[in-house]
């Protein structure tokens, strides 16, 4: 079952410049890992060394915020839209190839 | 939502009647709410991007007491967006030129110029004489104070963001929802936050992300409407499309959470992670300085020139002979370099350039340097007639 996962501007160039992305998921950890392992270069941005979400990251379920649903277990249905939300400020850009 | 100001004890004169006409003849305003405004009393902090359309509507619309925090200077690099300065205030510090524009909209505001770095010694002093704190600065250090000195005073703070097309809007207010850090605990580590293509923004959007935070303050200090509490606005202007996010206040925050840790403002500078300089390089690597690049020219030394700047960076100007590999492209175009030569990595700055020094290091390459100061170093010193950006 595909959901559509919206991009935010600074995490585009990650993601094959894309604004969104449908992934086949039942949950939000499985969208997530699914758009990841097509995306590699996502990964350390959305997720820590430990592979928890990083805390200036936030990801929405429509407009309702996993850490208040079921985090990553949290169901995804057929039109749902997964939002990935950062913290921005200003332009910084978030970037880095030092890994 | 109550009212955050005491009952007007003010008048209007009659050329102010005038002047808020079209404010006194609709209802959700009235004379009323227009004392409301005349008695108000708002920070802005910042008089940039954000800061401009914030000042600008708030002293058109009668706010009585404006305050702004700024240190800058005007350059011309601002005038794209901030358009409560002028050509001519190029040079001039930015809170000069903002309170001479608004005297200019409305003599009747009271402007309090605060010349100075926001930070944890003089916030709270700042912040206590107003009711409203408008964040227009859009750093992390300074949201996260911003933040924390509204939530210990029981202040709200209009918050905007923007990233070139890209901007949020919300009203923080720990009384009534959630804060800054119920939504971000904490701020992106340095490391994933370089600064090095800063400010790349359409000029529009802070004008649309500012007026929005504008309009919350007035909604606030009127007490009409639904403000911004728990709701996160977020507007792609490239596609032209607003959404709305739910903000909850979060139990656990550790500024307006049931048990806070954060009792006091901290030192956000290292909460961020960020210090001195933003452009100093974070790594040890070998340098060279744009003279030694010119010597090796003229001297006809072999070596290659790499530029890690992007392609439209590129565009608009370049050291002659300069091979242009985007940073985030060195990774699989490295090959393309040979670890026999001598080479030297330059950017706009010398930032990106010393993070590409540091990665081909690590891949084994030897004879590499980073130029000090990049294309803005080359401009000003062995070519003036190179624009820079």
């Amino acid at each position: 079952m595909a959901v559509k996962v919206v991009i935010p501007t600074p995490l585009r160039q990650f993601a094959g410049k894309k604004d969104s992305v449908e992934i086949d998921a039942s949950t939000v950890g499985e969208a997530l890992a699914g758009l990841t392992s097509q995306f590699g270069d996502l990964r350390k941005h959305l997720f820590n060394e430990e592979g928890k979400l990083r805390s200036f990251v936030n990801v929405y379920v429509n407009d309702e915020d996993i850490r208040f649903l079921q985090k990553d277990q949290t169901p995804v249905h057929e039109s749902d839209v997964i939002s990935i939300v950062p913290s921005i400020a200003g332009g910084s850009l978030i970037c880095c190839i030092c890994s | 939502m109550p009212t955050l100001t005491s009952a007007p004890t003010l008048q209007l004169s009659n050329d102010e009647i005038l002047r808020y006409s079209r404010h006194l003849i609709m209802p959700e305003v009235a004379m009323d709410g227009q004392l409301k405004l005349k008695q108000a009393k708002v920070l802005c902090i910042g008089a940039g991007g954000l800061g401009t359309p914030l000042a600008l509507y708030l002293a058109a619309a009668g706010v009585g007491k404006l305050g702004m925090v700024d240190f800058d200077v005007v350059d011309y690099t601002n005038l794209q967006r901030q358009i409560i300065h002028d050509t001519d205030d190029v040079g001039r510090p930015k809170l000069e030129s903002a309170r001479d524009t608004i005297r200019d909209i409305n003599p009747n505001v009271e402007v309090v110029p605060y010349e100075t770095h926001l930070n944890s010694e003089n916030a709270i002093d700042i912040f206590k004489d107003y009711d409203i704190v408008a964040d227009g600065t859009d750093n992390f250090p300074t949201r996260y104070l911003v933040n924390d000195a509204c939530v210990l005073l029981g202040k709200p703070n209009v918050y905007g963001s923007i990233f070139r097309f890209e901007g949020q809007a919300s009203v923080f207010y720990a009384k009534e929802g959630p804060c800054y850090r119920c939504l971000y605990p904490e701020p992106p580590p340095p490391g994933l936050v370089p600064s090095c293509a800063e400010g790349a923004v359409l000029g529009v959007l802070p004008g649309i992300v500012g007026s929005i935070q504008a309009l919350e303050t007035i909604k606030l200090i009127l007490g009409k409407g639904k403000p911004l509490i728990g709701r996160l606005l977020l507007f792609d202007a490239l596609d032209l499309k607003f959404r709305e996010l739910k903000l909850r206040k979060n139990p656990d925050c550790p500024v307006c959470g049931t048990h806070p840790t954060v009792t006091k403002l901290i030192d956000y500078e290292q909460f961020c992670g960020i210090r001195g300089e933003e452009h100093v390089p974070e790594t040890n690597v070998p340098e060279i300085t744009v003279k030694e690049l010119k010597q090796m020219m003229d001297a006809k030394k072999p070596f290659v020139l790499v530029d890690v700047r992007e392609a439209h960076e590129y565009q608009i100007c370049r050291i002659d002979g300069s091979k242009l590999i985007p940073l985030g492209d060195v990774p699989k175009r490295m090959h393309e370099l040979n670890s026999a030569d001598d080479i030297v990595v330059h950017c706009r700055s010398g930032v990106r350039s010393a993070k590409a020094v540091e990665f081909l290091m690590k891949s084994g390459f030897k004879k590499i340097h980073n130029l000090q100061g990049g294309v803005l170093a080359w401009a000003r010193d062995i070519d003036p007639s190179m624009p820079t950006y």
